[in-house]
């Protein structure tokens, strides 16, 4: 209980309430990222899209763990368990398909050389 | 309902809310929170195996993927991406409502939240329906229509139709597919908070519920603010 | 305070949790943490017998090297069962599950888990999922390997077993998800006034190290077998090959589940190992700080290993290669704390009751499962031992001799807690003996035929084998023998075992302050921490009244 204890007199965590301004500036910054997404998307980049899209979603998430979910004004704990789990699904994603890249020549390359024997 | 305390100590009236095995509602509201806060740790990765779906089949058939997005019309997700960031207002809004006590907002956002929540599968529903009736289907079984590929702009359609088209779109119908289920099950959790607000049962003192739900919620928006770049837009 | 004497005369009357409440709808709904995991406990109890049986099938078939008891078919089904039924039935919600849901409340002090309903749906979910496990039996079982590996596993012709093998483990895993998230919440916010981080007991640590992987890793196998179900219904062409899948990626998520998942097995049981050596040596532990920072070191370098079962799956060459170092790594902490335990007993006052005695066998067994190990998770050996009866010998080690032995180490331990009975020491004594010396004759000769070169998993092998394979059975019918002698102990404490004191063993942890069995409430009076590896304040007044209090209470 150590830790609620200590808590308690700063600010009882998890009865911030949000003001109406803060409500709407986050609706709105997130109705602007998505405009600007979509605009991004239509212009070649290259493989810089894919970067660009996931910058941008990746600051609209980071709005709405902040302000929607008022992770800001909440015990760190909390923002400890969400970073965690997006750092374990990057982990998975990244591993995944930085293996996948490493062995789908091989198997291209086995498969040519079957069809060839065939 | 056995393990709420009947004969709680005289005291705020939400106090019957508060389980047995709580020393008071601050205590019993902290530990909820962070429940809820695993859980959710959880359901991040719970979706991030479609993720790595996505990012193992679009690496190795980057062509594909790019082909494939055509046939997804940005309009209706953009419209999607609009309809759930109201709704992820509207469920804030709904906590501080709570909060303040003010009741009569409290149902209002609700009901709202709820509404918007329809609206996003009502879009979803006609982009569904379209796509299989013009035969675009998962895996083996997706085999566009002339009609829809006369859609397509005229440098996609010159193109011919990839073979493996179908393994797009199982990501697709998967990755949208069990976030719709997750919007469905959000809208039972909607339905059952109005009835409880109708009822009075939220105020300053007990609010988690209405907390917990809007949380949930807001990683159902988060998770589609990642899907929609990735499927409709790049 | 005002409410002891209350309660105490409650207490004497001798209303515990046992008799609160009467019917078996009392049992089946009731919310109480304390019931749940005796319900658990039953349902586990009964896992471990089915898979035992399915193993002794398989022992006894591989009696004669052309395979003697069943046909090849049913071989296969047989040894599949035998790793779904243990690992997912047993293994996995053994400690936690069972004995976790009863101890955990109790020693931070509070009535309850966090959520009881949660924890009720979770075993619900559960038995659902075991339910359906069993259903596989009655349409024609399963044989693909716990592993569940497509393409194999997914080809039309598996037929209706592999679609509700699925279901089971998806229900089973959200099971375990949720007593993750009930006992990472309970830990963080229900302790006992005064009771710090550094106060929990180290099986507490490791169940908080356990739950982070329940919740962070299974959600992985969940997607998995839904995906595998998808696959198998739908053809989406994301595992089959021959729609346009990847079998790869199906290892890939499997492992990223199930690798954690060996740590969500074993964690638990260094957790009870932990509590039993420090109280039947008299000692505080050595190094507390180490053992605790060492379970979260192994939870979390647990997820950056998965790859080590893909070595000749047709992962990439990079990929194995820091998948072999990082595997290493966990080498580390589960050193560490052997180290600390063996230190533990070091110049301790040894009591070499039953308890105890698991855990010494635990030592030595965990000891060369751990080391075997490492010449798995080194790349240039695990080449040639991959598929051999060296990983078989190596899990079983782990999993059998570390985590079975210390699940019984926990039962014989926390029995007298649960039912308020003590066991026969001797009884308790001799199948501890026999288990040990089962366990070891069953499987040191699996690690030879290994290194031989007997691949796993054929229902028959070549002539040299014979040998060992036949005083592996042997083995196996000793290790039953010293099962059955554990299950006549336990059922000969609840016919006539003397009564339980509060305190039988002296441990200074917060579960041996309530009575035996404890009440519906847990203690009579709400508990304060205490340094739980602080012997000194205790005495043993006599066997029938156990480990009382040095001092009058309230001076410390």
């Amino acid at each position: 209980m150590t830790e609620h204890a200590s808590a308690r007199p700063a600010h009882e965590p998890g009865t911030h309430v949000m003001s109406p301004g803060i409500l709407v500036a986050t609706a709105a910054s997130l109705m602007v990222l998505t405009a600007i997404t979509v605009t991004s998307s239509r212009i070649d980049l290259g493989p810089w899209n894919v970067v660009v899209a996931l910058a941008i979603a990746c600051t609209k998430a980071t709005i709405v763990a902040l302000f929607f979910m008022h992770l800001k004004y909440e015990n760190r704990f909390l923002m400890v368990i969400l970073i965690a789990a997006a750092l374990f699904a990057a982990l998975f994603v990244s591993f995944v398909v930085f293996d996948t890249v490493q062995y789908q020549p091989e198997i291209r390359a086995a498969d040519q050389a079957v069809r060839k024997g065939s | 309902m056995s393990h709420l305390a009947q004969t709680g100590t005289a005291g705020a009236p939400e106090d019957r809310f508060l389980a047995h095995h709580f020393p008071d509602m601050t205590a019993q509201s902290q530990t909820s929170k962070l429940g809820i806060w695993l859980f959710l740790g959880s359901e991040v990765l719970f979706f991030s195996g479609l993720f790595v779906a996505y990012g193992v089949y679009r690496a190795n058939h980057y062509a594909l993927f790019h082909y494939a997005h055509h046939f997804l019309d940005w309009r209706m997700g953009a419209l999607n991406t609009v309809v759930l960031v109201g709704s992820s207002l509207s469920a804030a809004w709904s906590v501080r409502c709570a909060q303040l006590g003010d009741r009569r907002g409290l149902r209002i956002t609700l009901l709202l939240t709820l509404l918007l929540a329809g609206m996003f599968l009502v879009v979803k529903y006609f982009e569904y329906s379209h796509k299989l009736h013009n035969g675009i289907a998962w895996g083996a079984a997706c085999h566009p229509s002339e009609e829809i590929l006369s859609t397509l702009p005229a440098s996609v359609r010159a193109l011919p139709v990839p073979k493996d088209l179908g393994t797009f779109f199982s990501i697709y119908y998967l990755m949208t597919g069990l976030h719709g289920i997750h919007v469905l099950v959000g809208m039972g959790l909607y339905v059952w908070l109005i009835r409880r607000a109708t009822r009075g049962d939220f105020g300053p003192g007990y609010f988690v519920p209405v907390d917990s739900v809007a949380l949930y919620w807001h990683l159902v928006d988060m998770i589609w603010i990642f899907l929609f770049p990735l499927l409709y837009l790049i | 305070m005002t409410t002891a004497p209350a309660a105490a005369a409650e207490h004497a009357a001798g209303d515990s949790y046992l008799t609160h409440g009467k019917g078996i709808a009392s049992w089946l709904f009731s919310l109480d943490h304390k019931r749940i995991g005796i319900m658990y406990l039953a349902l586990i109890v009964f896992s471990l017998f089915l898979g035992g049986v399915f193993a002794m099938v398989v022992r006894f078939h591989l009696w004669d090297p052309s395979g003697g008891l069943v046909s090849n078919d049913a071989y296969n089904k047989m040894f599949t069962l035998h790793g779904a039924v243990m690992i997912f039935l047993f293994v996995i919600p053994g400690i936690p599950s069972a004995l976790g849901n009863f101890v955990v409340p109790l020693m931070v002090g509070a009535k309850d888990v966090a959520f009881p309903r949660v924890n009720l749906l979770s075993f619900w979910l559960f038995v659902a999922g075991a339910v359906l496990f069993i259903a596989t039996l009655v349409v024609g079982g399963l044989d693909t390997g716990w592993t569940l590996y497509p393409p194999y596993s997914l080809e039309s012709s598996r037929g209706l077993g592999i679609l509700l093998a699925l279901t089971g483990v998806f229900l089973a895993g959200f099971s375990s998800i949720l007593t993750g998230v009930n006992f990472i919440a309970t830990i963080h916010k229900m302790r006992a006034p005064g009771q710090g981080w550094f106060d929990l007991p180290l099986f507490l640590w490791a169940l908080y190290a356990t739950g982070i992987i329940q919740i962070f890793a299974t959600p992985v196998l969940g997607i998995t077998v839904a995906l595998g179900f998808l696959e198998r219904v739908f053809h989406l062409g994301i595992f089959m090959p021959e729609y346009g899948g990847d079998p790869v990626l199906f290892q890939h998520f499997f492992w990223f589940y199930s690798h954690p998942a060996v740590y969500i097995m074993i964690l638990p049981a260094m957790g009870i190992v932990s509590e039993v050596v420090a109280v039947f040596s008299r000692k505080p532990i050595f190094g507390y700080k180490f053992i605790a920072m060492s379970s979260i070191a192994i939870a979390l370098i647990g997820f950056f290993v998965w790859g080590h079962h893909m070595f000749v799956s047709g992962q990439s060459k990079w990929a194995n290669i820091i998948f072999s170092f990082l595997t290493l790594l966990v080498a580390i902490p589960s050193a560490i704390k052997t180290f600390n335990w063996l230190a533990t007993l070091y110049k301790g006052h040894i009591i070499l009751k039953t308890p105890m005695l698991f855990v010494l066998s635990f030592f030595a067994i965990f000891g060369v499962g751990g080391l075997t190990g490492l010449f798995l998770g080194t790349l240039a050996t695990d080449i040639p031992l991959h598929d051999t009866y060296f990983v078989v010998a190596h899990f079983h080690f782990v999993m059998v001799g570390a985590v079975m032995i210390a699940f019984l180490a926990g039962l014989f331990y926390w029995w007298p807690k649960m039912t308020g009975r003590m066991y026969d020491e001797r009884l308790g004594t001799a199948s501890a003996i026999l288990i040990f010396l089962g366990f070891n004759v069953t499987f040191i000769p699996q690690f030879l035929a290994g290194t031989m070169g007997m691949p796993r998993r054929y229902a028959t092998y070549a002539e040299q084998f014979v040998g060992l394979n036949r005083v592996s059975t042997v083995g196996a019918v000793l290790l039953a023998a010293g099962l059955g002698v554990a299950l006549w102990a336990f059922v000969a404490s609840l016919r006539h075992g003397a009564r339980a004191p509060a305190n039988p063993w002296g441990a200074a942890t917060l579960e041996w302050a309530t009575s035996s069995p404890p009440p519906h409430d847990n203690f009579a009076v709400a508990p304060r921490g205490v340094p739980p590896y602080d012997y000194t304040g205790l005495t043993h007044a006599s066997d029938e009244a156990g480990w009382i209090p040095v001092r009058p209470e309230g001076a410390r």
